[in-house]
């Protein structure tokens, strides 16, 4: 057997995928439920950015990681309010105001990177706290599942926890009903007395929340420091793989899972004598390919249904 | 003056949400800088005071105006693909690899140059305009992860075949000099790409709003089933929006290679960010050819007012994505002053 495919089947590369899923799942989760809502947030990139850069500054200055949590959240929710003012109240598109918020966070995490450090290229001079890393007492000793689920960064447990808790926000309380329905119909809503504005605002804040957490393991768990681009268009990634699950957690986590996969696999191709841009170009290029897959067989399925039905039934 | 407002609503409604980003940024560097005045000096005047640096101004309106024209484009037909970034990369690297290898003249070379780069532009933006208009898949994402592959495969292309072993760092080969854009103002690097994209900007003027094609464009973006009712093939027009877009970027890229460093230069990770810059004047100039190339004049003499900041004094120049975002959404909401101009209608039909 090859060495390469040897490392392949080993559980540390199960591990690898689940923690390289990790800053891909929770920013999903976040653009899935405001997807549901009908207000997209494609600022994720934005809001994992800012998250990121909080949490850094705050943990290197307070070594507290309940406050850079705190810090964290704050701001990535804090830039998704942002989002929801101007597309819900002053009437911005929303993916205009998306690409500027995304600007946005770019420019202000350097310019408060700059302001503490005096450095405007990386945090790494600082010490970042890390959040732990969590063995699971009796998975822990399970042969080959073991070393696979046992052992991960407490975020990692915490976006597992997440896929379940999006379930429940959104199939089991009324909040989540009205998200449905407001992503469905709006008027509809409205007429039975549902404020639809709020109901995308509440959604928002809480794709705020998702990708907040993804930023913060991005750079306290996953890495140990922040820096410029940090987030390497996960936020990007993170809009087709909500797209590719339709917006449904299962589907999400699935699709965010294999999209860990590519980038796990990719990080365990950079050895072979391939130019490494090939390797660095793979979760680009699956992303796209499997965008377009998936949109070829909506595709194909919104046509077989048009066949079926009567005439003037719109898909 | 009342009549005066209502005509000029939105330029005004633009020029005050400018204004309100020069306010922020005096905030701002009031709060960043030690010696504040002198860092605001800098920043507002320092693009204007040095023949250099103003000539710095107008060799940075270039790029930004062709990435402005090109999005401009596809945001006409609302096809939000921001793909002018990995055009222009992909344009420019292909460009330069075909300059490199080939001997001619230079009445023939340069427009051969240009040439394949738009070729390679239009060609890079025609899968997300197919996949949009044949499948539904955003164009959004997929120009977004498009961007990220060209820069990829630009970069192996320049590093991995065309690289100047002899540069002391990761550069390509230098262009031979019958494909080179003149300088043609003594002591600047003002070159003839600027003149081109000046001259883009009227010919997608034209296009745009004296052509059939331009009207289809329009009206696809202004009532998509309207269009299709009026007997407008919009997936031709989804597609052909896309593949100009990649065009002019891709002619833009080539230029900037060809008029200032001569090689390809552009290493950083995601790219140089003139196909972002494009989308910031797209909106700023509200998609109008002719209001783009004045807000393009705007973002460079921001940025090299940025980099005077960041070299003269100790606030960074990322203060200016800072504002130049705020101004943007500003300009994006659509109901931000919109009392005013209630009102002042109102008062209009009373009278």
């Amino acid at each position: 057997m090859s060495p390469l495919l040897k490392s392949i089947l080993s559980p540390e590369f199960g591990f690898a995928i689940l923690r390289v899923m990790t800053p891909l799942l929770f920013p999903a989760l976040g653009v899935a439920i405001s997807s549901l809502s009908g207000a997209t947030n494609i600022g994720l990139e934005g809001i994992m950015t800012v998250a990121a850069c909080a949490g850094v500054l705050v943990s290197a200055f307070t070594h507290s990681l309940i406050l850079s949590l705190a810090a964290g959240l704050a701001a990535g929710i804090g830039l998704a309010a942002l989002l929801g003012y101007f597309h819900l109240k002053l009437k911005a598109d929303i993916i205009l105001a998306a690409i500027a918020l995304n600007m946005f966070a770019a420019g202000i995490s350097i310019v408060f990177l700059f302001l503490f450090t005096g450095d405007k290229g990386s945090t790494s001079s600082l010490k970042s706290q890390l959040f732990p890393a969590v063995q699971i007492p009796l998975l822990h000793s399970v042969p080959v599942l073991g070393p696979i689920l046992s052992g991960h960064n407490v975020l990692t447990y915490g976006a597992l926890v997440s896929v379940f808790l999006y379930w429940l926000i959104t199939f089991k309380t009324p909040l989540g009903l009205r998200i449905r329905a407001v992503g469905q119909n709006p008027d509809a809503a409205q007429s039975v007395g549902i404020n639809v504005n709020r109901t995308r605002m509440y959604a928002l804040l809480l794709s705020g929340f998702f990708g907040a957490l993804g930023g913060l393991y991005l750079c306290m768990g996953y890495l140990s420091w922040f820096a410029r681009n940090i987030t390497a268009g996960r936020g990007f990634i993170a809009i087709a793989a909500a797209t590719l699950g339709g917006n449904m957690p299962l589907g999400t986590f699935l699709s965010s899972l294999l999209f860990g996969a590519v980038n796990a696999l990719a990080n365990y191709l950079a050895p072979l004598k391939v130019p490494s841009e090939f390797i660095q170009m793979i979760p680009y290029l699956a992303t796209a390919v499997a965008l377009a897959i998936y949109a070829a067989q909506a595709m194909r399925k919104r046509r077989g249904k048009i066949k079926e039905r009567v005439p003037g039934g719109s898909s | 003056m009342e009549k005066f407002v209502l005509k000029y609503f939105n330029l005004i409604r633009t020029i005050i949400a400018i204004l309100i980003g020069l306010v922020i940024s005096v905030f701002l560097i009031y709060v960043v800088s030690k010696d504040p005045t002198f860092s605001l000096k800098q920043f507002l005047l320092g693009p204007l005071l040095s023949r250099g640096r103003f000539s710095n101004m107008i060799e940075t309106t270039s790029p930004i105006l062709f990435c402005g024209l090109a999005i401009a484009v596809a945001f006409q037909a609302r096809q939000f693909n921001v793909g002018a970034e990995g055009s222009l990369y992909l344009g420019a690297a292909v460009g330069t690899a075909f300059a490199v290898s080939t001997r001619m003249p230079a009445f023939l070379h340069i427009p051969l140059v240009l040439l394949v780069a738009a070729a390679v532009g239009a060609a890079w933006n025609f899968i997300p305009g197919v996949l949009k208009a044949k499948l539904k898949a955003s164009e959004l994402v997929s120009s977004l992860m498009l961007n990220y592959v060209a820069y990829f495969l630009g970069l192996y292309l320049i590093n991995f075949h065309f690289r100047d072993k002899k540069a002391g760092y990761l550069v390509s080969l230098q262009l031979p000099a019958t494909a080179w854009l003149q300088q043609f103002i003594p002591n600047t690097r003002i070159h003839w790409g600027i003149v081109l994209s000046l001259v883009f900007a009227v010919l997608v003027y034209f296009f745009l709003y004296h052509s059939t094609t331009g009207y289809e464009v329009r009206m696809t973006g202004f009532n998509e089933k309207f269009a299709r009712f009026g007997g407008i093939r919009v997936s031709r027009v989804v597609i052909l929006s896309q593949v100009i877009l990649g065009l002019i970027a891709g002619i833009g890229g080539m230029t900037e290679v060809m008029g200032i460093h001569h090689r390809f230069n552009w290493q950083d990770f995601p790219g140089p960010g003139y196909g972002w810059d494009g989308v910031i004047v797209a909106i700023i100039g509200r998609n109008h050819p002719l209001l783009i190339i004045a807000a393009s004049f705007f973002l460079a003499y921001m940025r090299v007012g940025g980099q005077v900041l960041t070299l003269m004094s100790d606030v960074p120049a990322e203060m200016v994505t800072v504002i130049q975002s705020m101004i943007i959404l500003l300009i994006t909401a659509e109901a931000f002053l919109s009392r005013w101009r209630y009102s002042i209608t109102v008062r209009e039909a009373a009278r």
